[in-house]
């Protein structure tokens, strides 16, 4: 065992105040410890105690999924696709911009989550859960917008290798399919790098709890009993797939990135997609967690104790430092198709900047770069967490509508000035309201269901920490428990 | 036997052609290409394989109108292929044509969307179903009528090349040139439209393509090799519109 003073994150006081020392300590989750069985009884509370008005929007967000996702799609089947808005030449469009958004939102679950573990993070404890399964229903909300957009839907699995009597293969050239290889390993991936820190809890609510919610946690828990070789193989597991998660993460919005890259077509051909894909879906992907985390710590009981100021701070800080990345890209991508002078990225950058839609590109630097980088400076803001909920929704707008710029906005104009053309949605707003509603019900339904707090963790990270006297001062450290 | 290489390609006499549009409608006719109706054509959902693109030049009152029909060009080495992830976009080894499976295609629209050409159309309803009286009775039994949700663009009227080649099949001999032609060929009262093998050098085609005059290769520097020679003199080419008297 080492043991090492905390270099960041957790403020050393200098105050000769004991009293306000032991405060400033104590705001911390990690420096105010409760017994165990106090936490599990926390936790269960919070997953049992629901309010009438949960199950009224819960009701409400499953009608939307029936009607405006499901009832929108088959009506699209049964219609044809030109119930959407698109047209010449804007064959792809929103669907698409909502594909790339989603999968974007899904990476900071994995984000957060995996990256934070692998550099022990303290502040990560007890917010793991929440990311992660962001990461999970964000994928199944972008996941079915690739089979949304299909002409024809019913011969969709045509693109999945499968032997058939004719020797037909999906065309391995193709960035489509490596899209569905991408994005199946993810999301099998991140399931399994959900559940593994997932079964300990699951034992822990097993143990908790009877009826049915028992039946159901026995089933999940696998008969984990807590012994250590249980522990050791568990451990080993989490640190494999937290490094395993994290090129697997990079890899998916690279290749996302690489429908539009690979292309000829003016505007998405561009060789920094990949990076910057990745840098905008961790941005606004980092920007829900926090929006996550405010709804779940004001609407579930007992959260304000796992979710606090500090973790706000810190999230507040890693969004800061997204814009700046992002930021970096866009004028690195701006910048060389403005210098280059190439005719045909020209016209696509006039028309971004200049053309009938130019509002949302100014809007969109507004809501990237302007917000965060005139309040996140700021530590009161960042610690007040409704101010977060707020700059982190206006983020993802923001981060929409650059989406929303790239694929319809890029391809109305093309090189020939005779084709082109604009694009305004139709159904595709509806079916937006639908996925957004899919995405919020089974986050709403898991928060019943699965323990949002990692509380072994937590235990974990309170036992690790302490103060230590060296001198007159009390300093916070952590033990490596590793 | 070592097969013999069959290229088939355009030349496009741009100092020939008037802008008329009737290769729009011969290739309408021939292909099968529904009738979307005024709304929808007027959304930017018309499927024409072939376009004029008419072009303005020079400031009012001395504007000149360049016109340009524009196909798939049937490139060499298409973007569309290589997008397309069940190969519903696959180049036939046999025409070094660029051809769609229509029954293969998923609607993906990734091809569309990498033509630099933007020569695809996309079928966005089931048009051919509801196609007013009497256009429901042309339809050409050669060529597929396709349902929604599937792409379409110019095959260079493969149903026709693959006739011209079972008649010289059976009479054991090449086909002849100039005894086929495209639909937009035959329809061009202006003969601005020249159909063939690329691959016989006696032929009108390859004769016009290596004419001397100012040849043009849409888009030749993306790579994309197309098998349509646009021909253009050094004069500018265009018709001057009259300014009215008054």
């Amino acid at each position: 065992m080492t043991t090492e003073a905390v270099p960041s994150g957790i403020p050393v006081p200098h105050s000769n105040d004991v009293e306000s020392e032991e405060n400033d300590i104590r705001e911390h989750l990690m420096h105010d410890p409760r017994p165990r069985a106090e936490l599990n009884r926390m936790v269960m509370e919070s997953m049992q105690v629901t309010p009438k008005s949960f199950w009224v929007i819960v009701g409400i967000l499953a009608l939307l999924v029936a009607v405006c996702l499901f009832g929108a799609w088959l009506y699209m089947i049964m219609k044809g696709m030109g119930v959407a808005g698109i047209r010449r030449p804007t064959f792809w469009a929103m669907l698409i911009a909502n594909f790339v958004f989603w999968i974007g939102i899904s990476h900071a679950g994995t984000f957060v989550s995996a990256i934070l573990r692998v550099f022990k993070a303290e502040f990560r404890r007890p917010i793991t859960r929440a990311a992660e399964l962001m990461t999970a229903f964000g994928l199944a909300a972008g996941a079915m917008y690739p089979l949304i957009h299909l002409g024809r839907v019913w011969v969709g699995y045509w693109i999945i290798p499968y032997p058939n009597q004719r020797w037909l293969w999906p065309n391995f050239r193709s960035p489509l399919v490596w899209d569905l290889l991408a994005i199946t390993t993810y999301l099998l991936g991140s399931i399994m790098y959900i559940y593994l820190p997932l079964i300990p809890d699951l034992a822990m609510a097993r143990d908790h709890s009877t009826g049915w919610r028992y039946q159901f946690y026995r089933i999940l828990s696998f008969g984990f009993t807590g012994a250590e070789g249980e522990w050791q193989r568990i451990r080993t597991a989490i640190t494999i797939f937290a490094f395993a998660i994290i090129p697997v993460m990079f890899s998916v919005h690279t290749i996302v990135s690489w429908d539009f890259a690979m292309t000829k077509t003016p505007g998405w051909h561009s060789t920094i997609f990949g990076p910057f894909f990745i840098a905008g879906a961790i941005f606004s992907g980092v920007s829900a967690v926090a929006m996550i985390l405010f709804i779940v710590r004001a609407s579930m009981k007992n959260m304000d104790y796992f979710i606090r100021k500090e973790h706000f701070d810190a999230f507040g800080k890693l969004i800061l430092v997204f814009s700046f990345v992002w930021a970096y890209f866009y004028f690195n991508e701006f910048l060389l198709a403005w210098y280059a002078g190439d005719a045909s990225d020209q016209f696509v950058w006039n028309a971004i900047t200049q053309g009938p839609n130019a509002w949302l590109w100014y809007l969109m630097l507004v809501l990237n770069i302007g917000i965060p980088w005139l309040t996140l400076w700021n530590k009161k803001v960042r610690r007040t967490p409704w101010m977060l909920f707020v700059i982190g929704f206006l983020i993802n707008i923001g981060m929409y509508i650059e989406r929303y710029i790239i694929v319809p906005g890029m391809i109305t104009v093309n090189r020939f000035p005779f084709q082109w053309g604009e694009y305004g949605p139709r159904i595709e707003l509806v079916i937006s309201v639908g996925s957004l509603s899919l995405f919020l019900l089974l986050y709403a339904l898991a928060s019943r269901l699965i323990p949002l707090i990692p509380v072994w963790e937590v235990v974990e990270g309170q036992h690790a920490t302490q103060l230590r006297r060296i001198g007159k001062a009390k300093v916070p450290t952590v033990t490596n428990l590793e | 036997m070592e097969k013999e290489d069959v290229k088939w390609g355009m030349v496009i006499d741009l100092d020939q052609c008037t802008g008329c549009g009737a290769c729009i409608t011969a290739c309408a006719m021939e292909n099968n290409i529904p009738y979307v109706g005024e709304t929808d054509a007027g959304y930017g959902r018309s499927m024409p394989w072939i376009r004029v693109e008419r072009l303005w030049e020079g400031d009012y009152p001395d504007i000149v109108a360049n016109v340009m029909p524009i196909m798939c060009q049937q490139c060499g080495a298409a973007p569309c292929e290589s997008v397309c992830p069940v190969f519903a976009s696959v180049h036939s080894e046999a025409e070094e044509i660029n051809l769609q499976v229509y029954n293969r295609c998923i609607g993906t629209r990734f091809c569309a969307n990498n033509c630099p050409y933007i020569a695809r159309q996309f079928n966005w309803f089931d048009y051919a179903p509801h196609m007013p009286i009497p256009l429901n009775y042309q339809f050409n039994p050669d060529v597929t009528v396709r349902t929604r949700g599937v792409m379409e663009k110019c095959t260079f009227c493969i149903q026709r090349i693959r006739r011209a080649e079972e008649d010289a099949k059976a009479r054991g001999i090449d086909i002849q040139d100039g005894e086929l032609q495209t639909a937009c060929q035959q329809a061009c009262p202006a003969n601005a439209i020249i159909f063939g093998l690329l691959s016989n050098p006696q032929s009108q085609v390859s004769h016009e393509a290596r004419s001397g005059r100012s040849e043009l290769l849409l888009l030749e520097e993306l790579g994309t090799q197309p098998r349509v020679v646009y021909l253009k003199s050094l004069r500018t080419q265009g018709i001057s519109i009259q300014t009215p008297e008054d």
